[in-house]
């Protein structure tokens, strides 16, 4: 598996670490405990594409958005995620 | 057929040529009181229970492949019962007394070999904490010894003892631990189940759950037509948030792939199961001679069946830096498996929010060890509808009650399970 970071080309898997899929939001604070349970364990779990936090610390040190299938490790998509630095800037 | 000494020289002196089945391949019927999702050793162990310890012999195994053709066959094969923490001692002590009498109780040849499981520490403070773990085990009644460095340069002359940065300096040794071969412990549930009357039926993935007006399951849909149960069972680690989204369920865990690796057959070398303590390696030496060995899980999800590059590499440099003598061994194979890394790295066996379905699930990478344990206290759970004592801290709401069990206090991030 290789990915390729938007800010620094096609990279090795090794430089990236992985956080787990990008859809849980964090509850609002007065949301209650069964949301925020929600969002610290449940998962989907999805078989197939799937939207996930990479951080490519081995190179610009930014969050990535990866599409990934998670049956074939296939990418098809790479961006920066919402919020990271990089994003911010607009690079 | 029983197997014995007489059985073998009978089967010896007509040329090995009348060896019967050792289980039945069979066709479903159209109800079970209890139908098992996934026909792998918790599966087959599972029914085997229901069969021989509570008297429900009308039973269905489901395999959507063949049996053991999961994580059964892709593990490495090793059992023990060293953890510290309550809920995990008990359970796994259990397990591992079941492994001392399973070849009786199956008639079936496992091949378990008690050689001994050993922990490596490599600094005052790990050697603090495995004195600990060692503690807790023996106040449970489970043998733990702490070995110094002058005990292992005997046992094991071959390894780095003076490795600049991780010195050996000794081990924590659990000798009731060791190996048993991985298929023959599914093909012994499968015969002494089927013995019992419990149908295996392979080539049979359940493709949904059929459900009465209440919302209780009746029974499964599959590939091979619609098959009625008092009560469905799960144990499909790997696969578990699949087949409970069926049911309309979503699990705290995900499925990561872990790989394994075995070498070219080697002359007797290694007497005991073995794991580095300042890196993630741990390996036996299977009877044929090759190292069997493995790592880490590669760390993001998966349900592919084999890993990347990164991780084989982390797990050689572990190999060489504890024994360098294997540096000119080739790797012969190399696989993948699928595991449920749960969000506190323990099982979950309980009773699911669904009434009539029973979850076992959530095995990370130590399911192959629990093999009987988790057949008796998932059979018990479905024959009584009551957790068995060694499980009751594995329910399914103990993430929302925050009564997790997190050997390694990683939190709820799976992949550092």
């Amino acid at each position: 598996m290789r990915i390729t970071c938007p800010f620094c080309g096609e990279r090795e898997l090794g430089e990236f670490t992985y956080l787990g899929d990008a859809k849980p939001q964090r509850p609002a604070a007065d949301a209650g405990e069964d949301a925020v349970y929600d969002y610290v364990y449940l998962r989907d779990n999805i078989a197939g594409l799937m939207s996930e936090h990479w951080y490519h610390g081995g190179g610009c040190r930014a969050w990535l958005k990866v599409t990934r299938n998670t049956l074939t490790h296939e990418i098809s998509a790479v961006e920066p995620a919402a919020g990271a630095g990089a994003a911010k800037v607009g690079a | 057929m029983k197997y014995s000494i007489f059985s073998l020289a009978r089967a010896a002196l007509s040329g090995h040529k009348n060896w019967k089945p050792t289980w039945r391949d069979a066709t479903p019927k159209d109800r079970y009181d209890v139908v098992i999702i996934g026909g792998g050793g918790h599966g087959l162990a599972t029914a085997w229970f229901l069969a021989s310890e509570f008297g429900i012999r009308n039973v269905a195994v489901l395999e959507k492949g063949w049996i053991g053709s999961g994580n059964a066959g892709r593990n490495t094969t090793i059992i023990r019962s060293n953890y510290g923490l309550p809920g995990n001692t008990g359970f796994y002590e259990l397990s591992m007394k079941l492994w001392e009498r399973m070849e009786q109780d199956l008639n079936y040849n496992a091949m378990v070999s008690q050689r001994g499981v050993l922990n490596l520490y490599h600094s005052d403070a790990q050697r603090d904490a495995f004195a600990r773990r060692g503690n807790t085990m023996r106040i449970k009644g489970i043998d733990a010894e702490l070995l110094d460095r002058a005990a292992l340069r005997k046992m094991l002359p071959f390894l780095n003892f003076d490795n600049a940065r991780f010195p050996v300096q000794g081990g924590l040794l659990q000798r009731r631990g060791g190996t048993a071969r991985h298929d023959a412990v599914v093909w012994g549930y499968a015969h002494a189940a089927s013995e019992l009357g419990v149908d295996i039926i392979q080539n049979c993935e359940v493709t949904g759950f059929t459900r009465d007006a209440n919302g209780k399951v009746t029974g499964v849909e599959t590939s091979r037509g619609k098959i009625g149960a008092g009560k469905v069972g799960m144990a499909v680690a790997g696969s578990s948030s699949r087949v409970a989204a069926m049911a309309g369920l979503r699990l705290p865990i995900e499925s990561h792939v872990l790989q394994a690796f075995v070498s070219e057959a080697i002359k007797p070398l290694l007497p005991n199961v073995m794991t580095f303590g300042a890196g993630h390696f741990y390996v036996s030496q299977s009877d044929k001679g090759g190292l069997v060995f493995g790592g880490d899980i590669d760390g993001y999800n998966s349900y592919a069946q084999r890993g990347n590059l990164p991780v084989v590499e982390d797990v050689c440099e572990g190999g060489m830096a504890l024994i360098p003598m294997i540096g000119r061994v080739r790797l012969l194979r190399q696989w993948g498996g699928i595991m449920d890394m749960s969000m506190d790295g323990s099982p979950i066996i309980d009773k699911s929010p669904v009434d009539g379905l029973y979850i076992n699930a959530g095995w990370c990478y130590g399911g192959f060890k629990a093999t009987p344990g988790s057949g008796l206290v998932f059979a018990h759970l479905i024959a009584r509808d009551q957790s068995h004592k060694e499980a009751a801290l594995f329910g399914l709401d103990r993430f929302q009650r925050g009564a997790m069990i997190d050997e390694k206090g990683q939190g709820a991030q799976p992949n550092l399970h």
